[in-house]
């Protein structure tokens, strides 16, 4: 089978090679032309194909197996010792499916709402896509890094060509934290070349490292991490991208390029630095609650839906590296499993909802071309399918079990009172919170008398419209309900982890 | 008996997914007769099961239906546990239900939004199925939440109505204060058993109750205590219980078939049901039940004096149920369960009924609600004068009716639970129940005189066309007086005394009011309404039912200078003890605060202006005097090389 022993490679060129080719072919800014039709049809077409081949690789995926599968090894930089080394786990499996789902959604929805440079655009999509999973599927430090720098450079144009009218400034912040952060990254690989003689991901997880180096280590990956998940205080360049990006970028953005922190923290920073993790647990632990705490408030207030989601989505991923650096805090095994395992859903669910909130906010941009809650009111009358899938949304977003966005919330949750009443405490108000801010503004923007004549005028969903989100909707149903697949993917893989990383180093 | 219990719950979901997504397609009356199928059928086969428990000697099931997930030994299901308990709620709830699917066709007969309607009812008749079929905390979780979302659509359902659409967020997101604590005590449940199966964490409930657990370091306090305490302040949210009680009266803004299924029946009982089922560990801790009785004896009398001021038909009957729900609460705590259920039970049929009463004045008068803009309605709607007559005797415990026998024996159990010693715990519950027999009265006769009797205070063309509500609405009023007038009478003796609910409540040795006292002087039915006539009970609401005679309609000057003589107190009592104010102004506009300082002063002052961009100007101002020796002169760069080679050769030479 060359076929499946290519899988990954397959899955992160084809849409690379795929998208080159579509700048390759060139533009035409007339949406209505021939050549444009065409352009979205093979963009689609390769995001599709992209999402087909995950699925064979969801198929051959062995649950019970540990250890890396679809392992591709081939010499790369022979004199450095550096290989183009690929494989998946439990961990980065779900992310990769989750890359692969979302891609296509995106292609969908951005079919005729982009009208400068569309090819342009969907290769953008395209090779980010490529990058990304790349990113999830490396395991050479190089080749992860270099996925890791490259990805910014779609995310980049993306926001700078195709976004609103503060998006000099808004792709400025977001290149320079995130790159700023990721150079300490690269430091951190070459001193652990230095101490392996290779950039070998496991050769960095067996390597022994002391305390302080693993201290220094921890602080390297936690700024590149850090500033992606987005942690306090290094978010406040997410609400700004997120505002001045397009529909998908913003989409995109939301649902995976944040979830690159928290899989940095479980794939580099928990394996590698297990020691170092212990000793800075405390503090991000605190720096976990203050994101969900603090983060919530603050999006209470929020008079942007966009900037509002954004800071929604920081609260939520407070979850998930709550989830990951209560590990210590238990005598036995079982509260780090559910905990990781928890913050491993709650990437995931994210994914989907603060995907499918960003593009309920770009159905109602595309109509009305405000992101302001306070140009909206009434929409409901209007907009009664829209209304329904964004309430539902919006329910998934508050954590009601049921919906996918309740399964990792209830996890972390239970696994944190284990840890300690007061990390329970603190998370949970999530539960209170977090139906404040989203709620608060599908009242004002949905519910109501018409606000206005623009509300009015309001068109419900065309079909490309409600098939996007029906799709997110059914899948946050069925993760909601049915959790078992995703876990029983991740399961094996983590319970591995928690052994590893209990290992110390010292 | 799997079958049927997957096709009880399902036939509700199934019907409300159809009339939900479909309704626009098939239609109205395809839309309201898909629903009726769907709770008739789950109703009738409640009815089987609890035939089978009853008659049939059927012992309880637990049954797994399908594995959610498993984390490294914690088991996650769902699946159903019918005892007698379940069994019981489970005909409440779909005979209830099935009565206001019926009424809804008369009720919402002009609404544009008639098939949602009908979907959001069934799915709460699945929600609430789901909650009390469950055998493990999560799924009671989530029928526990998926009622309170139907409850949030339900109660905004005309949703252009700023009054509604404000009080179902509030709804909602008071609930979730109580749903924090809620989930705390399933997270602790898990903590300490490593299960979240009914039947392992109470088989483990002993052990719960023996380790301690440092909240504040330096004060351990009992687990089972913590747990309990957390898990009840969920039951405050869902039922309604002070200080979580402001969502209730003002979720009358909903249509009034939801007020009587959901607010008044069924769902805001839900914590009264949750307690009782988790009596094996409610009964662990004293200190749990004691906090319970409490809030609940608060609840029962304060709330019942506010539905004396009350001027909104469904406002009162709400403040109403708050006060019944104290009562419920307080046989809790007193450890009478099967009195709380009981109680329940029979609070469900007539106060469904006082509802669905008060909702066909409301439709015969255009939608009016203000009871000083009605009266003199008896001689117009004799139905539904009759039927509210039965529901407000029973709710006041008019001897023989349902609701007498269910409140007299709860406030007998209340008096009679010494068990603890908490003196001023016992004495401040039995006073509050007792006195609140007469608040009641007063409020519900109150109502009653100024709606039915009295003079006619309504329009000339409202009254042209005042006339009774047609069948659709009448025949569920009467179907609902029944078991409000007679259900006391046979099932008090079984429910309360002939052990009914067997094992499906646990109470310890010691804490059984009912098997320990009452039963002793127990003979039958006739026995306790013979002796009724001689108990403080009846002569309180016989006098709260003279009294608001007298002042509602005998003298109504009375009422009117009272409250200008008294302002002080009339207006506490109009303000609701400002506990509005409190979570409005308090909670809500403190919450925005914290939100408004956090976002300008943290995030934007401090973050961005000094940390991010202060860093990048920073960094322009150094480039800035950088850019100063760039000049692009020669002479300036070699300067600065001689200087450079200068100081080099210095240190070279003389510092080595």
């Amino acid at each position: 089978m060359e076929f499946l022993q290519h899988l990954l490679s397959i899955l992160i060129w084809l849409p690379i090679v795929g998208g080159a080719l579509l700048i390759a072919i060139g533009d035409d800014n007339d949406v209505a032309s021939r050549r444009a039709g065409l352009m979205r049809t093979a963009a689609l077409a390769v995001s599709v194909a992209t999402f087909l081949v995950s699925v064979v690789l969801y198929v051959g995926f062995d649950n019970a197996a540990t250890g890396m599968q679809f392992v591709e090894k081939n010499a790369w930089i022979s004199s450095l010792n550096v290989f183009y080394y690929l494989g998946v786990d439990g961990i980065s499996a779900p992310l990769i499916l989750l890359t692969t789902f979302i891609t296509p959604l995106v292609v969908i929805t951005s079919w005729n709402t982009i009208k400068n440079r569309p090819a342009q655009y969907f290769a953008a999509f395209l090779i980010l896509e490529g990058l990304m999973i790349g990113v999830f599927a490396a395991l050479d430090a190089l080749l992860f890094y270099v996925f890791w720098e490259a990805m910014l450079i779609p995310m980049f144009l993306i926001i700078g060509v195709w976004g609103g009218k503060r998006r000099i400034y808004a792709t400025l912040k977001f290149f320079l934290y995130t790159f700023l952060g990721s150079v300490l990254l690269l430091v951190a690989f070459i001193y652990l070349y230095a101490q392996t003689g290779s950039f070998d991901l496991f050769g960095f997880m067996d390597a022994p490292l002391t305390l302080a180096a693993q201290k220094w280590i921890f602080i390297a990956f936690l700024l590149a991490f850090a500033v992606k998940v987005p942690m306090w205080p290094v978010h406040t360049w997410l609400p700004d991208a997120h505002v001045e990006a397009p529909t998908g970028g913003s989409v995109i953005l939301a649902a995976i390029m944040l979830k690159m922190g928290g899989y940095g923290f479980v794939r580099l920073s928990l394996p590698i630095v297990p020691d170092g993790s212990e000793y800075f647990a405390g503090m991000m632990i605190a720096l976990s609650l203050i994101a969900v705490v603090y983060i919530s408030f603050v999006a209470l207030m929020q008079k942007d839906m966009k900037k509002l989601i954004a800071y929604s989505s920081i609260a939520h991923m407070g979850f998930v590296t709550l989830g990951l650096f209560i590990l210590w805090s238990f005598d036995g095994t079982s509260g780090a499993v559910l905990g990781i395992t928890g913050g491993m859903v709650q990437m995931v669910s994210h994914g989907l909802i603060s995907g499918a909130m960003f593009l309920c906010v770009g159905v109602l941009y595309d109509r009305v071309h405000s992101r302001e809650i306070a140009a909206y009111g009434g929409v409901a009358n209007t907009m009664p399918i829209f209304a329904a899938f964004m309430v539902l949304f919006s329910m998934a977003n508050s954590g009601l079990p049921g919906t996918s966005g309740f399964v990792g919330e209830f996890m972390v949750i239970v696994a944190s009172f284990k840890a300690n009443f007061w990390y329970a405490f603190f998370v949970a108000t999530i539960l209170i919170l977090g139906a404040a801010y989203t709620l608060w503004m599908v009242k004002r923007v949905l519910y109501g008398e018409v606000a206005n004549d623009k509300v009015a005028a309001m068109k419900d969903l065309n079909s490309r419209e409600f098939m996007v989100l029906a799709i997110l909707a059914i899948s946050v149903l069925i993760l909601g309900l049915w959790p078992a697949p995703l876990i029983d993917l991740m399961s094996v893989t983590i319970e591995q982890l928690v052994e590893q990383v209990g290992r110390t180093k010292l | 008996m799997y079958s049927y219990y997957l096709t009880i719950v399902l036939a509700p979901l199934a019907a409300a997914i159809v009339a939900g997504l479909a309704g626009k397609q098939i239609g109205r009356a395809a839309s309201h007769w898909v629903t009726i199928a769907g709770v008739g059928i789950s109703c009738i086969l409640s009815l089987v099961v609890l035939k089978n428990m009853f008659w049939g000697g059927a012992g309880s099931e637990n049954i797994s239906v399908y594995t959610w997930a498993v984390i490294d030994g914690l088991h996650m299901e769902v699946g159903f546990l019918v005892d007698r308990l379940t069994a019981l709620m489970m005909c409440v709830v779909t005979f209830v239900s099935l009565m206001v699917h019926i009424y809804t066709i008369g009720y919402m007969r002009e609404d544009p939004g008639y098939q949602r309607f009908f979907s959001y009812i069934s799915l709460f008749t699945f929600a609430m199925l789901m909650l009390v079929m469950s055998n493990n905390f999560l799924q009671l979780f989530f029928g526990w939440e998926a009622v309170g979302l139907v409850s949030y659509l339900l109660i905004g359902f005309w949703l252009k109505k700023e009054t509604a659409i404000f009080a179902n967020l509030k709804a909602f997101l008071v609930n979730r204060v109580g749903d924090f604590g809620f989930i705390l005590g399933i997270a602790g449940v898990v903590m300490f058993t490593g299960s979240l199966d009914y039947a392992t964490v109470f088989s483990s409930a002993d052990s719960i109750a023996a380790q301690n657990i440092e909240v504040f370091p330096g004060a351990p306090w009992n687990a089972m205590t913590l747990i309990c305490i957390l898990l009840f302040i969920g039951a405050m949210g869902k039922s309604a219980q002070a200080p979580l009680h402001v969502w209730l009266p003002d979720s009358m803004e909903g249509p009034t078939p939801i007020s009587a299924l959901i607010h008044a029946a069924t769902m805001v009982t839900a914590g009264i049901f949750m307690v009782a089922r988790m009596s094996p560990l409610f009964e662990l801790s004293t200190t749990a039940l004691a906090v319970v009785i409490v809030i609940g004896s608060i609840t029962a009398f304060f709330m019942g004096l506010l539905g004396i001021v009350q001027n909104d038909i469904k406002r009162v009957i709400a403040y109403s149920t708050l006060s019944q729900l104290g009562y419920m609460t307080v046989a809790l705590g007193a450890s009478a369960y099967s009195a709380a259920i009981f109680h329940l039970m029979t609070h469900a049929f007539f106060k469904a009924l006082l509802f669905l009463a008060a909702g066909s004045v409301i439709i015969a008068l255009h939608h009016e609600q203000d009871i000083r803009k009605m009266g003199g309605i008896r001689k117009y709607m004799p139905i539904t004068y009759w039927t509210s007559l039965v529901g407000s005797l029973a709710l006041i415990g008019f001897p023989g009716s349902s609701g007498f026998f269910s409140k007299d024996l709860l406030i007998e159990a209340v008096k009679d639970s010494h068990w603890q010693g908490q003196g001023a715990v016992y004495w401040i519950a039995y006073l509050s129940v007792l006195l609140g027999v007469f608040v009641t009265a007063l409020y519900s006769f109150r109502m009653f005189f100024l709606v039915f009797h009295g003079k006619e205070r309504m329009d000339a063309e409202t009254k042209t066309h005042l006339h009774e509500t047609p069948a659709v609405v009448t025949v569920p009023l009467i179907l609902l007086a029944i078991p409000s007038a007679i259900i006391g009478w046979f099932t008090v003796g079984p429910v309360l005394f002939g052990d009914y609910f067997g094992d499906s409540v646990f109470v310890v040795a010691g804490h059984d009011v009912i098997g320990e006292h009452l039963a002793a002087t127990w003979h039958g039915s006739l026995g306790l309404l013979t002796h009724a006539l001689m108990t403080p009970v009846f002569w309180l609401a016989a006098s709260g039912v003279f009294v608001a005679w007298f002042l509602y309609l005998k003298r109504p000057d009375i009422p009117e200078t009272m409250k200008t003589k008294f302002s002080g107190i009339y207006n506490l009592l109009d303000r609701k003890y400002y506990f509005d104010d409190l979570w409005i102004k308090g909670f809500a506009a403190g919450g925005r605060g914290i939100g408004q300082f956090l976002w300008q002063k943290g995030d934007e002052l401090l973050i961005d202006g000094l940390m991010v961009n202060g860093t990048a100007k920073a960094v322009g101002r150094m480039a800035g005097v950088m850019r100063q020796i760039q000049t692009g002169y020669l002479y300036t760069y070699a300067f600065a090389m001689i200087i450079g080679l200068t100081a080099l050769l210095s240190w070279l030479i003389w510092l080595r």
